[in-house]
Formats: structure tokens, sequence, C-alpha cells
């Protein structure tokens, strides 16, 4: 009976190398995904009782762990919750989002550029601490976008972004209704829930980060695509006369496309830069119509529509000019930033920043550096070039034209301020309805015909006097 | 059978007792119980438990205790099970303990300690009735007389749950028998009474089984007269537990006739038949048991049913827990084991992985391991059928349970309920496993005795035809 039993044993020296070999796996290869999956408490509950590295605008910290007395050995704190709740996110025991999110493992101090530090402090026998993140916003920008657009009013839905476009970082990003963070990293669990439940049933989604989060239909911001792509076919120039007058014949429909108002663009054949400073509806259709859909997506694509581009925070609304044929009324009204093109705040600012540029667009970004504890710097993001979206010449001509909606055309905000900035004309036709993320009730049409100027640049985003900031913002009506 | 491999066994034959090798080891396991349970003290109130001295020194008892009786009774035993079962004993109850403190720091449970202290109460039990054991048999193969005994009677224990007046169903498995204050798992003992049945009735029927028969299809069936009540016995066996929704001691069951029958008639044919009968046996399950279904199912996507009832919300948050204590764990007090439902039963090798690591999972995994090899040595060197047919058994049943138990809270194989043995908390099977290892002793001090001088007086020495040799103790 020997035998068999030998063949026994083989059979029960393969089952308990299973198990360990198993076992292995389970603690050792799949252990890192297992502590990412959401639902993991152990982990949360660690990271609340650890000191989490604290998020740094400037030396400032806007979101920093101080010590408690109660379960967890700290609390999460954020000292200008509203301004910066779009940027840091939130940190609760249920979930993270915002920079709180994407740089989790850094501000927890599980990433591996901590490893030594981490090492010092099991060995030293100290609490592990979270590494600091600081984040490319300007503290003077971020204030004058957050502050412009609460003074529009309470309860406005709107963004502001603004972008260094040599670099792609960004310098300010504001979204309103906004929210207090504090309330969702109380230790009170009972207060937690109530404060989520609060936030997703106010009609507002004031946790929804708008500059990123919502695309809209750009309007006559779009007409810098338009334009861009008009340069780039190489038989317009600045000067190139085109239709103007006050309305264009949609061929294949009964209907028209007419400006703001109903008002003539100054003549029926201007000049391409004419027809930038009055934001000519005309024209610009006219121009899709000779482009064609496919030059306009391609050109818009190269700006970065369609693409996923920011890492730091998620996730990011993808913007969009419409797929497949279009007919040429449709592609009339795309050209002016109608129809079914829409594009996040951030994406129409990186288009404002590639002209700036030169024409090329720069990857955005929001974390500048990664710190240890001690504030030693272990990362620091390199800019990165995104795409080539426009020739250099180009560029120049938009800026030029862009100049001249300053001092001549629809750009007024910036006039007054005395300085030479990468305008953009202000749309001639009422905005339609904002689109409507799921949820919200439908919005009345607006009573007043409002007409903001789209580009809402302040002199506080201009960190140095040779580095422009190109500015977006997107305030839908109010509803 | 032993003197075919000559050198080999032959040297395991020259080995001496090695008691003191045995006392050797248990010291170092005592290390390791108390150890494990002054560290939880230290992890999770911050000071060395108060009672370490009264809990290390009744604990010392016991183990010591076991080591001397042992060595009167016992004294060529195998040296290596007794230390290792008692820091599996000891680790167990370190563990148990820490979570007691768990729970009654969450207020989950209203007597600290109480599932620590009642485990130290039933060691105690299991370590008297591995002495008695021992001492009333001193001979295994006394045990061949209560072949058919021990299978009726091991069916009786097994149907003693279906009675109504004291069976119970805790956790949707009817295998509890309520007497009084106690409540008893009958199947614990049954298994170990059904593979002394089996074993026994092989052993007198294995030239039969093997040899007579009919060949059908490639397969040399035995003759039914032969078989059949070998059969008979453990398909009621297998039977019952079906319906009692005992997957895990079915599975067991299944496999140690396999393994039996293999062993007995040394013909593989039965492997064969038997895996394809499992697998058959198991596909059906599958289809046509709804709760085997949820249990193959949250096996093949745990993730998906975290938050459903009945869900996977226990085997997740196991692997939650043996992936958060990584390669050396969180340290008693670190992690939070008490996460994980039954975290001090069926589940406390994931307890284990959170709070002391990947490396205690792999050396409580090697200490089984040592278990199971260390009966089937006792099988190898054992001079008679009986005792190698109950050694391979008892080996089996062990290398099975650790197998689907451990397998099944770190997601190798669906998840079945069995008791970790000597670490989860439950009488009846740290009683009966108590009792597993006695009968291995017996076993493996009746295979490493050396074989009696029956030679008449020295007459004959110097005789230069014949030599006698003498094998000294």
């Amino acid at each position: 009976m020997n035998k068999p039993i030998r063949t026994i044993s083989i059979f029960c020296l393969l089952l308990f190398l299973a198990l360990m070999v198993n076992a292995t796996y389970l603690q050792y290869y799949k252990a890192g995904a297992l502590d990412k999956d959401p639902r993991n408490r152990r982990v949360i509950a660690a990271s609340y009782s650890r000191e989490r590295g604290a998020i740094l605008v400037g030396r400032d910290p806007v979101a920093q762990s101080v010590p408690s007395n109660d379960q967890y050995k700290f609390q999460r704190k954020y000292p200008q919750p509203f301004k910066y709740a779009p940027l840091t996110g939130y940190f609760s025991y249920y979930s993270q989002t915002g920079i709180e999110h994407s740089q989790n493992e850094v501000l927890s101090g599980d990433d591996s550029l901590l490893f030594v530090n981490k090492l010092v402090d099991l060995v030293s026998n100290n609490a592990t601490k979270g590494g600091s993140v600081e984040l490319t916003i300007n503290p003077a920008a971020q204030t004058a976008a957050f502050n412009g657009l609460t003074q529009l009013g309470a309860g406005v839905q709107g963004a502001v972004v603004a972008i260094e476009p040599t670099t792609g970082k960004i310098l300010a990003l504001a979204s309103t209704p906004s929210y207090d963070p504090n309330q969702l990293a109380s230790h009170d669990l009972s207060e937690v829930s109530q404060a989520y439940d609060k936030l997703n049933k106010d009609p507002a989604q004031p946790t929804v980060d708008r500059a990123i989060q919502t695309v809209l239909p750009p309007g006559s911001t779009f007409k810098l695509v338009t334009a861009a792509a008009a340069l780039e076919s190489g038989s317009y120039s600045p000067d190139s006369r085109v239709p103007g007058g006050t309305t264009l014949d949609l061929p294949q429909t009964t209907h028209d496309l007419h400006n703001e108002n109903g008002s003539s663009c100054g003549g029926s054949q201007i000049t391409l830069t004419q027809a930038l400073d009055v934001s000519c509806n005309v024209t610009f259709g006219w121009l899709g119509l000779q482009l064609g859909a496919d030059r306009l997506r391609s050109q818009a694509e190269k700006f970065g529509f369609g693409q996923h581009y920011l890492d730091d925070l998620s996730p990011q609304a993808i913007s969009r000019f419409p797929q497949g044929d279009l007919a040429p009324p449709y592609t009339a009204l795309s050209a002016i930033g109608q129809y079914d093109v829409a594009a996040t705040p951030l994406q129409m600012a990186m288009v404002s920043a590639g002209i700036a540029n030169g024409g090329t667009v720069m990857k955005p970004y929001v974390v500048d550096e990664v710190q240890s504890p001690e504030f030693d710097v272990l990362d620091k993001t390199q800019p990165s070039e995104f795409s080539q979206a426009i020739s250099s010449q180009t560029a120049r001509d938009l800026t030029t034209m862009m100049e001249s909606v300053v001092q001549n055309g629809t750009g007024t905000a910036p006039r007054s301020r005395a300085w030479r900035s990468r305008a953009r004309p202000a749309p001639r036709r009422a905005r339609r309805p904002a689109r409507r993320t799921r949820g919200s009730p439908p919005s009345p049409p607006p009573t007043t015909r409002r007409s903001p100027s789209p580009c809402w640049c302040s002199p506080a985003a201009r960190p140095a006097a040779r580095s422009p900031a190109a500015c977006c913002a997107l305030p839908s009506p109010r509803p | 059978m032993p003197q075919s491999n000559g050198s080999f066994l032959g040297f395991v034959h020259r080995l001496p007792g090695r008691r003191g090798a045995e006392l050797f080891l248990l010291i170092l396991a005592l290390f390791v119980g108390i150890g494990a349970y002054a560290a939880v003290g230290l992890g999770v109130q911050g000071e060395v438990p108060a009672d370490i001295v009264g809990y290390g020194g009744w604990l010392a008892l016991l183990v010591i205790g076991c080591h001397v009786v042992v060595r009167f009774v016992a004294p060529y035993a195998d040296p290596v099970l007794l230390p290792v079962v008692a820091a599996l004993n000891g680790l167990g109850l370190a563990v148990i303990h820490r979570l007691d403190l768990a729970y009654a720091a969450d207020g989950s449970d209203a007597t600290p300690s109480g599932f620590a202290r009642q485990q130290l109460i039933w060691m105690t039990l299991g370590v008297l009735l591995f002495i008695g054991t021992l001492f009333a048999l001193r001979d295994h193969r006394v045990l061949q007389r209560f072949t058919y005994t021990s299978g009726l009677a091991a069916i009786v224990l097994l149907l003693l749950p279906m009675l109504p007046g004291i069976g119970a169903t805790i956790n949707g498995a009817r295998i509890w028998i309520h007497l009084g204050p106690f409540s008893f798992q009958p199947g614990e003992v049954a298994k170990v009474l059904l593979v002394i049945a089996f074993a026994g009735y092989l052993v007198l029927h294995r030239e039969a089984l093997a040899l007579a028969g009919r060949r059908v299809l490639f397969v040399d069936l035995p003759r039914g007269r032969d078989l059949g009540p070998i059969l008979a016995m453990w398909l009621i066996s297998l039977g019952i537990l079906v319906f009692q929704h005992d997957l895990g001691s079915s599975l067991l069951f299944f496999g140690l006739f396999l393994i039996a029958l293999y062993v007995a008639t040394e013909r593989p044919g039965w492997l064969i038949v038997g895996g394809g009968l499992f697998l058959i046996g198991a596909l059906a399950a599958y289809k046509l048991i709804s709760h085997v279904t949820l249990r193959v199912d949250v096996w093949l996507h745990p993730m998906t049913y975290y938050d459903k009832s009945p869900g996977s919300f226990q085997p997740v948050e196991a692997m939650f827990g043996m992936g958060w204590g990584g390669l050396i764990g969180r340290g008693f007090g670190g992690g939070s084991p008490e996460r994980v439902p039954y975290a001090n039963s069926d589940f406390i090798i994931s307890s284990i992985g959170e709070e002391l690591g990947l490396t205690a999972v792999i050396a409580v995994i090697l200490l089984y391991g040592l278990i199971v090899e260390r009966a089937l040595r006792a099988a190898l060197v054992c001079r008679d059928g009986f005792g190698k047919l109950m050694a391979t058994g008892l080996a089996a049943i062990f290398a099975l349970q650790v197998f689907v138990v451990i397998g099944g809270v770190t997601s190798l194989i669906p998840l079945t309920g069995l008791t970790t043995p000597f670490l989860s908390y439950g009488g009846s099977s740290l009683v009966a496993n108590w009792v597993i290892i006695a009968l291995l002793l017996r076993i493996s001090d009746q295979a490493r005795r050396p074989i009696p001088d029956l030679s008449g007086p020295d007459e004959s020495a110097d005789s230069e035809t014949t030599q006698v040799v003498k094998l000294t103790p």
C-alpha cells in the first residue's frame, strides 16, 4: 500500500502548495488592487487616523489635517472651503474626489516617492505622514475668479478657468455654486450622510465642477476655432473679404441665420478681422459652409475636443464636435458654436491659450509639486506639449485679430484695463439654454437677454507681466 | 511491507523515541502560544495581560502534561506532531482572545474574553480525551474490531441533528445538536469514526475489491457484495450531509472515501472514476441546488456581490483584510479583523493574515503540512494494513479540511463552511482533532517501536548459521 500512500503525499503537497501560492497572490500581488477598492473601509479608516498631507496653494494650505480628540487622530480641514472645493474635492469616510482622490497615494503617504520617508518612520516607530501637494493655482487669480462669479449673484451657475499659455499651468479654476467639503470630512458619520443627501438633492448640483465636468455649447467663443480653421486652410487671411450683412440663407431649409438682435455686421462684404470684431454669425456660418464639417472637426480636435487631457482632476467631461456627416445647416450652426457643439470652460481656455502660445497647446495640469512631509520637493510636473493646433503664423494673425476685438469690437471688459490681452468676441446671439445634466429641472428660457462677455479676465490672473493668461468663463443663464 | 524499502525506511526505524526533541519543540510551541497572548495584550491594550502567568501556566501544564503521558504510554510516538498541534492551538487561542477584545470594544458582544475562555475549556477537555485515548488504546488494531459499530455510530451521529428535540439549524446548516447548555457538531466525531470504519472494512476486503470482479469498459468493477456495504455506508453519510446543506463535510467525506479506496486497492482507476463522479456531482449541484449556485457565483465574481444579501461581504472583507495585512501584517491590534463575520471560527485564517501577515499564513499552512506529512510517514512505516489505512485516512481528512477551509477563505475555491483545525473557535472540532492526534501518535508509536526480540534465550547466538540482530530501543 505504500505506493498509493506516496501518491497521496504528493497530492497533499500540491494542495498545500496551491494554498501557499494563492495566499501569496492575495496578500502580495493583489494587495495593492484590494487596497484601492473604494469599499475597503480598512484603508479609509487608517487614512483617517494618519496625518494626511496638505494641499498647498502658494505656501498656504487649502486642505490640511489637524489633530483631533475623537476616535480618529486627525481631522481634515478646508480653510477656504467654497473657493477651493472644485480643486481640493472632499475627503470623507465614504469617498474622495478632486485632488484628494487623484493624489490620494501621496497625501496618505503610500506613494512610492515617499518610500524612504515611510521606511524611516517605520524604523523610528513614528506614525507615517503623508506628503504634500502644491497646486499651480495663483491665489490672487483664484480669489478674483471666485469673487467675480459670486458677485454675479447667488445661485449663478458658472465657472472660470485661467491657464498660463506657455506651460499649461491652471492658474485659477472656480465653479459656482460651490459647497463646503468640511461638512463631508466630519467624523460624525450621520452628519456626513445628511450633508451628502442635501448636496445630492440640490438641483444646482454644487458638487459638480463646472469648469471641467459640464459641457455647454461654447457659442461665439467657438468662432476662434472656425477662424483658425479658415486661416489654416490657406484660402483666407485676416484681410480676406467675406460676406457680412444681416442674414445667411441656410441651404436645404427655409430658415436663415441671423445676427444677434438681427443687426448687421457692417456691410455686405467685410474683412475677417471685422467679422471677429463684431462676432458676426453670418460670416462664421458662411465660413463653416465653405470649410465643411470635417475641417472644423479636425481643427477642434487639434485643440483638444474629443480627448482626455487632464489627469489631475477627474472625471473630466469630453468636449465634442458632432461626428459623422453633417447637413450644411448644421455645419453652419456648428461653426458658430451652436447645435451639438459642446465644450468645457477648460477646453475653451485651452483654445485661447494655444493661440497665445504660438499655436502650441500645452497639456493643462493642476499639480505643480509633490513634497515630502518636510516639504522637500520630490517631484515637479514638467510642462508638456499637448498639440500643435495651428501654425505660428495663424497664431500671430489670430492674436492681432483678437486685439482688434478688444480695441474695436465686443471685447469691452478688458479695454478698460488698458492692457493688451487675448480677448474673445462676445456672442452676438443669446446663448441657448445651457445643456442640463441629468437630474436637474429644465430651466425656463432667460427672461432678459443678457449678453455677458464670455471671456472674463482680471489683471490678477496675470502672474508675470509678459505671461498673459487665457481665461474663459461660461456663466450659464440664471434659472 | 516496511522491509521493501530497506535503506530509507530503515533510517526511520532506527530512530529512538526522540522524546527530548519533542520537549524542546514543545517549549518553542509554548513560546508561540504564550508570546502571542502577550502580544495581543501589548497590541490591543498596551500592556501585557495581567493573567499571563495563570494563562501561560495553564497552557504549559496542559502541553507538558501531554508530553509526560506520551513519554510513558507512547514512547516511540512521532515527536513532531504534538509540538505542532500545541503551537497551532496556542496561536488560535491568542487570536480568538484578540477578537474577543475587539468584539467587547465595539459592543457587539456582552461577554468579553468569552470565546477564548470557552475555547481554553474545550482545549482542556480535548487534552483530557487525548490522554484518555492514549491510555485506553494501547494498540490501534483493537479498533479494527469495531468496524461496523463505528460505521453505524457515524451514521447515527450524523442523523442526530435531524431529530426535532435536540437538533438545531445554525447559519443554514442543520449540523448541530443541543444537549442542555452544550451544543455540539456530531459530524466532527463522525469523521473519525468513518475513518475507522473505512479502514477496518477495506483492509479485510482489499484483495477481493482489487482482484475479483468483472471488467466493464476498461474499468475493473469489484463484486457487489465486496463494494456494497462500504458504498452504502458512504452514500448514506454523504446523503445526510447534502440534505443538511453541509457542503464542506460532504466534500471531505467524498475525498476520504476515494483516497481510502485507492490506497487499499492500489488501483488509480478509482481516482479517475471518483474524480469524474465529483465533477458530475459538482456540476449537478451547481445547476440544481440554489445555494451552491450562489456560492459559486460569489466565488467567481466576489466584488459584484459585495453589497447584496446573501452576498460576498464575508469573503471580500476577508480578502480586504488579508491584502491589508500584506507580508508582515498589521500586528495584533493594528487591523480590524472583526469586520469579517465569523472571524474567530471559519475565517480565523483571515484574521491571522491581516494582523500577522502572509508570513504567519504561510507558517500556519506549513504547520498543517507538517501534520499531514508526519501522519503519512506514520502510514508508510506502519506494519499493519489497518494502521496504514487509518493513518492515511486521518491525514487525508486533515489535508482536505485545511485545503477546503483555507482555500475557501482565500478565494481559491468556492467557500464551504468548515473549521480550521486547532485554530478555529469550536469545541467539537477541537476535541475531535485532539483525538485524531492521539490516534496518529498511537499508530506512529506502534510503527516506530522496535520489533520485539522474539528469539529464545541466547543459546543459538554463537551458531555460525544463524545470527540474531538485536534492535536496541
